[in-house]
């Protein structure tokens, strides 16, 4: 018995250490920081003054979410950033969903090869998918090229495709595409195809079969394919920052330049906080959707 | 049926296209010989030349490939107790804190980890600290391949183990280990893969000393876009294809042996 429990400490205690040591340590130093004053050169004033007649503000204070508060344009960004994080998971889903179905309907040799196609793109460098994207919607490419004369011929005055917040939705929809198509893929291969037999023995005609019987079974599918593309994109700041133009900046740009740019670290932990936040709250909206739309499958 | 099949099939192949055609352009634009990526001029290996004649770009490399490799090794270990553990006790702590780091955004990772080292370890921050935050995502990620091939897996064997006399140490040794090891090698080359192109939380810990792989791509795609850049991106991808295949062909020698097999002719026969 003892020689059991040693046993489980023996497997259970390292990786349990190095999490508890460099990931639950350092998110609660993130809230604390969040909590403190900037120092005057960037980073953190310290907790107690120096010395009794050093100028500044030292220890804790909610600062950095009233500064948050006091401008709309954070509230915006925030917004924004839950906009773009909306539309990609749509676009996704609208791309996603016929692949997943033909998928999950082909022969069994055919599906894993299929399914190997959309993983393998997404095994190559992130930045490089990417900058993919820069040469495509570059000014000189031929899809710009093309775009302004379909333009001109109808009297439109160019566009530019980089740099703007369509080239930001392009290049978050193809990072995260294969999030949506796995998910929707495990759940659609499962159904019953007898299901959709008895339905057309019922009358029901294509569309009928598609909307009445496949679609409400795959919707666990659907939310958490959901939820693996709109929880990334929401903390997403190198799509953006590659891809945008200047005014196309979201939450995660916001982060990154309070830690790398601007150096304030309190405000750049509550803007880490709040993210955090809104992840959580949408990671516990999807279940509680996922549940109750399979709990009416039961019923 | 036959309509709605065709209108499957050609939503499918955009699908494929729009996976596929911008990755196929970077890897043609990397022969083209033309400093700008817009139109195809000719053939020429100048920018593979130009790449290796780039020693930043080579100590980064090598610097990466240090950091993948000890990122897969501490991270194999460490995931494969992680997911012997989940899969044998019932453990309530260890999978949360194993499974959050995956599926959280990088950034948050990237961030806390950074004031931890900054803050509380007073540590400069290298090659590392990358290693370490690195490891801190990827354990997940093998221990998700190592329980799931436990899961596949008859109990009894253990059992069996254990009543001839096995200690835990050797039924782990002779019996567990061997079992579980596709998945354990899967899970290092996942770790790898996954190391050496991580971009964000790598630029929250990479300090201001060493150049590191994926930094260097991105100041090259922000400052200055040459061809060269496409040049590193068809190596990288040869990189990763290559430990895909490996993977792959581990797994599907790891499926037709061990418990797997007699199960999957049971169903056949039962069909």
């Amino acid at each position: 018995m003892k020689e059991k429990q040693l046993a489980r400490l023996l497997v259970s205690g390292p990786p349990l250490l190095f999490l508890i040591v460099f990931f639950v340590a350092p998110s609660l130093i993130m809230i604390l920081t969040s909590f403190r004053f900037p120092g005057e050169f960037g980073g953190l004033a310290p907790i107690t003054p120096p010395s009794e007649k050093a100028a500044g503000e030292y220890g804790f204070t909610p600062d950095a979410y009233q500064f948050f508060f006091s401008d709309f344009i954070y509230t915006e960004i925030f917004l924004k950033s839950f906009a773009v994080a909306f539309g990609t998971t749509l676009i996704c889903l609208i791309l996603a969903y016929p692949l997943a179905l033909l998928i999950a309907r082909s022969r069994k040799r055919l599906r894993n090869l299929m399914v190997l196609l959309v993983i393998l793109p997404f095994a190559s460098n992130f930045l490089i998918r990417i900058y993919a994207w820069m040469i495509i919607l570059g000014p000189e490419s031929a899809l710009s090229h093309f775009v302004n004369t379909v333009l001109g011929a109808f009297g439109i005055a160019p566009v530019t495709l980089l740099f703007s917040p369509f080239a930001v939705l392009v290049g978050m929809v193809y990072v995260h595409l294969p999030f949506m198509v796995l998910p929707l893929y495990t759940n659609l291969e499962k159904h019953d195809p007898s299901l959709l037999d008895a339905a057309q023995d019922l009358g029901a005609n294509a569309w009928q079969r598609f909307w009445r019987v496949t679609w409400p079974l795959s919707l666990p599918g659907v939310f958490s394919g959901s939820a693996l593309v709109f929880i990334p994109v929401l903390g997403m700041f190198a799509v953006p920052d590659i891809l945008g133009g200047t005014g196309d900046i979201l939450i995660g740009n916001l982060i990154k330049d309070q830690f790398l740019g601007t150096r304030d670290w309190p405000f750049g932990s509550a803007l880490s906080i709040m993210l955090t936040l809104a992840v959580l709250s949408v990671a516990g909206l999807t279940t509680w959707f996922a549940r109750s739309a399979t709990g009416q499958r039961a019923i | 049926m036959k309509r709605g099949n065709l209108w499957l099939w050609s939503a499918a192949a955009l699908v494929y296209a729009f996976l596929y055609i911008p990755l196929i352009i970077v890897v043609l634009y990397s022969f083209n010989d033309s400093r700008l990526n817009a139109e195809w001029v000719g053939f020429t290996l100048f920018w593979y030349k130009a790449l290796f004649n780039n020693t930043e770009m080579l100590l980064a490399a090598r610097n990466s490939l240090i950091i993948a490799l000890c990122t897969s090794f501490c991270a194999t270990l460490l995931g494969t107790m992680a997911g012997l553990a989940i899969h044998r006790y019932k453990l309530k702590v260890l999978p949360v804190l194993v499974f959050t780091p995956v599926a959280m955004p990088e950034i948050l990772l990237g961030v806390s980890i950074l004031l931890f080292f900054l803050q509380v370890l007073n540590f400069t921050l290298g090659m590392v600290s990358i290693i370490i935050a690195h490891t801190t995502f990827c354990i997940g990620f093998v221990a998700i391949i190592v329980r799931a091939r436990l899961q596949g897996m008859d109990e009894s064997i253990f059992e069996a183990a254990r009543d001839l006399g096995a200690s835990p140490w050797q039924t782990f040794r002779l019996v567990t280990l061997p079992l579980i090891m596709p998945a354990v090698v899967a899970g290092a080359l996942m770790s790898f893969t996954l190391s050496i192109d991580d971009f964000v939380i790598t630029f929250f810990t990479k300090g201001v000393g060493e150049p590191i792989l994926p930094i260097q791509i991105y100041t090259m795609i922000k400052v200055a876009v040459t061809p060269e850049v496409n040049a590193i991106s068809t190596l990288l991808m040869l990189l990763t294809l290559i430990m895909i295949s490996m993977a792959a062909r581990l797994e599907s020698s790891s499926s037709s042996e061990g418990s797997a097999k007699p199960r999957k002719t049971a169903k056949q026969a039962a069909k």
